[in-house]
């Protein structure tokens, strides 16, 4: 086999396509292959990251569930009882409302018969003066029988 | 024409000039234009290269990348950007110059003398069963070898390599020529060795080839031709994995000599 300047020329062709090589094939493509793998292996960490998250958050949220039920059992009892007070309260002021008027009224009565009763007196009194004045045949002097008037009126 | 004439047509390459300075017309030609194809397909993948969805080319072009890049990664220490490109390189225009190989021996001659009008014109269009191509590439390994050397170990770090390796200080003179062997025979036999095996698998292309049309008279063709194509096929499939393995094995090798050469002195 003869060795002669061919091999020059392969050589510097050899030379020449690594350095194109290099430069179109290897270099964009292992850029872009270590890029993607990058990429993949970030995606993946902020995925399990998410994940250890989500975790945190429904851990988060079921706490703050459990303490909204035991707070709205908290208010649920607490109206229970306030209403019941309420009630109660409303019940004592009704029978003390009932127990003011009722005496009012019962006063209000009494003041009544009271009155009537004075008129009456009084009526008689005159119906008796009249009458023993029919019966007389004679004025009587009021003034003089008042005494005896007064005590007529109030034995009645 | 001869059986021997045959052969020696086939592989006489295609030349010009006298002594050292002729030129291997074809190798440096087919060689040139499969660089070259390199290149522009690497340029066109470029223009729509997917970062996240890439095509089937792609996604093959990222294989060959991966399967580079790994072997790099096992059999070379520590980090230089030149050798996986350099890697690659080997690699893809190895196994396409000697894909040529696997195209019908006669075909390309054939079209060659119909072109030129000349049916006596020669062509040999598998650069590799060119010495010249084979030990191009070897040499510029071992230039790299010998600047690596150079560059990791020192001028002192290398002379202590061929002074005391391999049998210790008390050996000195054997020790130079031990060494300048082992040196001299990386390139030798990266060169040697994918010629060699391309050389003599298009050899015995030829020898197939001859079966079926100068062995065969009349009716005997009826046998050899059939003979020739069932041969063929087989050598064919079998060569399939000889270019690639030859081709795998320059690269792997030439990782690992640069390998060695940046290991430093001990």
């Amino acid at each position: 086999m003869n060795i002669n300047a061919t091999l020059l020329i392969q050589m510097i062709a050899f030379m020449l396509l690594i350095w194109f090589v290099n430069k179109v094939l290897w270099g964009p493509l292992s850029k872009l292959m270590e890029d993607r793998q990058k990429r993949i292996s970030d995606g993946l960490s902020a995925a399990e990251k998410g994940k250890h998250e989500l975790e945190l958050a429904e851990n988060k949220a079921k706490e703050v569930l459990k303490e909204a039920k035991t707070q709205a059992q908290n208010i649920l009892g607490q109206a229970e009882k306030r209403g019941s007070e309420i009630v109660e309260d409303a019940k004592v002021k009704a029978t003390e409302e009932a127990g003011r008027i009722k005496a009012s009224a019962q006063a209000e009565i009494e003041q009544e018969v009271s009155r009537a009763r004075e008129e009456l007196r009084k009526e008689v009194a005159s119906i008796a003066v009249s009458g023993a004045e029919k019966i007389l045949g004679k004025e009587i002097d009021a003034a003089t029988h008042n005494d005896m008037l007064e005590t007529l009126v109030k034995s009645i | 024409m001869g059986t021997v004439e045959y052969i020696q047509h086939h592989l006489t390459n295609n030349s010009v000039g006298e002594g050292f300075w002729t030129f291997h017309l074809d190798t440096i030609a087919v060689s040139v234009l499969l660089g070259a194809l390199i290149v522009v397909t690497a340029m066109r993948l470029g223009k729509q290269l997917e970062t996240d969805t890439p095509g089937g080319f792609q996604n093959f072009v990222e294989s060959i990348l991966d399967f580079v890049s790994v072997n790099v990664r096992d059999a070379f220490p520590g980090h230089n950007p030149l050798i996986a490109p350099l890697a690659l390189t080997i690699f893809l225009w190895v196994w396409l110059m000697n894909f040529m190989d696997l195209i019908p021996v006669d075909l390309f001659p054939y079209l060659f003398q119909l072109v030129t009008g000349d049916s006596h014109a020669y062509l040999k269009i598998v650069p590799t069963t060119d010495l010249n191509t084979t030990l191009a590439m070897s040499l510029t390994v071992f230039v790299l070898i010998v600047f690596y050397n150079f560059k990791i170990k020192g001028g002192w770090g290398y002379a202590k390599m061929f002074l005391f390796h391999p049998f210790g200080k008390f050996l000195v003179p054997v020790n130079i020529i031990m060494t300048l062997i082992e040196e001299v025979s990386k390139p030798l036999s990266l060169a040697l060795r994918l010629f060699g095996n391309l050389f003599a698998g298009e050899l015995v292309f030829l020898l197939i080839a001859l079966i079926g049309g100068t062995l065969a008279v009349g009716a005997a063709a009826l046998f050899w031709a059939p003979l020739q194509v069932l041969l063929d096929l087989a050598w064919l499939i079998f060569h399939l994995l000889v270019i690639t393995l030859q081709a795998f094995i320059f690269m792997v090798l030439t990782i690992v000599y640069l390998g060695m050469a940046h290991e430093e002195a001990h």
